[in-house]
């Protein structure tokens, strides 16, 4: 599989400009709302026309402005899966599953949605209509009716966030199966960090319509090209930052000087994620600082914490970070000021 | 008695009822997918007959259509005399219950959801097939209410038939011509007849698609229960 897209598209004020080269089987993009996300897909799907540029998959054009070629959707072998699934209200499950098999016979058209009931496990489903099946149940159905046309390119608009919270994890679940069968490009669209990050391989991150980072999704974890990037990819603790002449690294919002295991020859920026800080026992130490606890506040599982450098408690927090509960019990009685620790290894730098 | 204003006016109306049915579908089809000041101009031409009082139809359709114009003519060539015809009355009908399912047809198709149709085009499907398989069914009770309004309206066109189509026993002179044509020579007692007759159509008529919507809501209601 190798897919190639090179484009600028418009619609009102809000344009995108996308570059997407990959050869690998999943793709999240990951965005907040009003990113051009869905716009990238449609675009792809052929429901939104780019004003220049080109789309090919396999070697196979889909669309090209200089050489005018512009396949139009039904033709270009798609299968989309909308946020709200779009499931024909007046169509069967089964009737769903066989609209984009009209070109075969009806013996075949037959198994091939039985094969694809029973791989979505809605075996007896076939005869209900859309509205008579719970949410994830009508997910399978979108996905199955995507699926049925062996398209080569899926694209998936946020199919998970319709969902109730209860129910999202296992249907997350049969979808990372799903998509492990799939042999085409699937690009999967949403918001969510952590399910992105479960079902994909590589992440493109869009902003403003603008590509700003792209590759294998551990790469963007672990060292975001720029600050909006680790923003985006959910990493709480940023500061501008300079090199120092003796190596070292001044986080010039923190106003601590840190020492990072990674190159830094241009560092504009420094992070750290939340769940990376620790604390230490007592002071000294490499990228040990002091710090005041300024706040907290409580999840099932975690506590994040809120932290200020130096000893004096001032104004806002500088740093959040997350710890376990049980190691929040054993915390949370001691004396002030703490010992924060930044491992070298966890600090990252970025250019931008 | 001759019954012949029934049968003219229920003929008439259920010819143009079909008509405008297909015409303002399609049109109003055509119209969803297209946006643009051109189009909204066209809305208005499309609108017009609704605004305008129904002998001021009746009038330009007989400048349009009559020998002195170039369509008129051309059509006289071909020994087509609309005018003053059975045609003529369907025309009038037609013409002045077009906006009525434009429009209604256009609300229909337009709360159709965007996504159905564009999952349908990834799926495949051409514009026809969406049409036919997608839109239609699911404007269809917008689309039935509209040709229920059509033809109640259909009906009671007066001003423009007359124009157009003249007042001819037996060939265009449906109910309400036949009525004032009744009360204009003192006959009270058959304007009355054939008002209550008008009215018993016409509620048959809402009638029927009361019945139609209830039986289809039964429907969809069994449908959910199911479950």
């Amino acid at each position: 599989m190798e897919f190639h897209a090179e484009f600028a598209a418009h619609r009102g004020q809000f344009s995108i400009e996308m570059r997407l080269n990959t050869r690998s089987a999943r793709v999240g993009i990951l965005g907040e709302s009003g990113a051009g996300k869905s716009m990238t897909l449609r675009a792809v799907a052929g429901l939104l026309k780019p004003a220049t540029g080109r789309i090919e998959i396999d070697g196979r054009t889909l669309f090209d402005s200089s050489a005018g070629v512009n396949l139009p959707a039904r033709e270009r072998n798609t299968g989309y899966v909308f946020q709200q699934y779009a499931l024909f209200p007046h169509r069967t499950v089964a009737e769903n599953i066989a609209f984009g098999l009209a070109h075969l016979s009806r013996d075949e058209q037959e198994a091939r949605v039985r094969a694809l009931l029973g791989r979505m496990h809605l075996e007896d489903m076939g005869a209900r209509y859309p509205q008579q099946l719970s949410g994830g149940q009508q997910q399978r159905v979108a996905l199955a009716r995507a699926l049925a046309t062996d398209p080569r390119i899926l694209l998936l608009d946020e199919p998970l966030s319709a969902l109730d919270f209860h129910i999202r994890g296992l249907v997350e679940k049969e979808l990372i199966d799903t998509l492990a069968d799939f042999s085409g490009l699937a690009l999967y669209v949403s918001h969510n960090l952590e399910e992105v990050y479960r079902l994909c391989d590589e992440i493109l991150v869009l902003a403003r319509g603008r590509v700003m980072a792209f590759g294998a999704k551990e790469e963007i974890f672990l060292r975001p090209p720029s600050a909006e990037v680790a923003r985006l990819t959910g990493c709480k603790n940023l500061s501008k930052a300079q090199v120092t002449e003796d190596g070292r690294i001044l986080a010039l919002d923190w106003g601590v000087p840190l020492r990072v295991s990674q190159p830094h020859a241009r560092a504009q920026h420094v992070g750290i994620r939340a769940n990376h800080i620790v604390f230490a026992d007592a002071p000294g130490g490499e990228n040990v600082f002091s710090c005041a606890v300024v706040g907290s506040s409580e999840t099932p599982f975690r506590r994040t914490v809120y932290l200020r450098f130096g000893t004096a408690v001032g104004s806002g927090p500088h740093l959040q970070a997350e710890v376990q509960r049980d190691r929040w019990e054993e915390l949370k009685g001691r004396p002030m000021p703490w010992h924060v620790r930044l491992d070298p290894g966890r600090v990252f730098v970025m250019p931008e | 008695m001759d019954l012949s204003p029934i049968l003219l006016s229920l003929e008439t109306s259920v010819a143009a009822t079909a008509t405008v049915t297909l015409l303002g579908t399609l049109a109003a089809g055509w119209r969803v997918r297209h946006r643009g000041a051109a189009f909204e101009l066209l809305d208005g031409v499309f609108l017009l007959p609704l605004v305008l009082p129904p002998t001021v139809v009746g009038f330009l359709l007989l400048l349009l259509l009559g020998r002195a114009s170039t369509l008129g003519n051309l059509l006289y060539g071909l020994g087509l005399r609309l005018v003053f015809s059975w045609y003529a009355a369907v025309i009038a009908a037609a013409v002045t219950t077009f906006p009525l399912m434009y429009m209604t047809a256009r609300a229909a198709l337009e709360q159709v959801e965007t996504p159905l149709v564009e999952v349908a085009r990834t799926l495949g499907a051409g514009e026809a097939r969406i049409f036919r398989q997608i839109l239609l069914p699911l404007a269809w009770p917008g689309l039935a209410a509209g040709m229920v309004l059509t033809f109640a309206r259909a009906l009671g066109d007066f001003g423009a038939t007359l124009i157009l189509a003249g007042n001819i026993p037996g060939k265009t002179q449906t109910l309400p011509l036949a009525i004032f044509f009744a009360v204009e020579a003192g006959d009270t007692e058959e304007a009355v007849r054939w008002s209550l007759v008008t009215v018993a159509i016409s509620l048959a008529a809402l009638g029927a698609l009361n019945l139609w919507t209830r039986h289809r809501t039964g429907l969809s209601m069994r449908v959910v229960q199911q479950d």
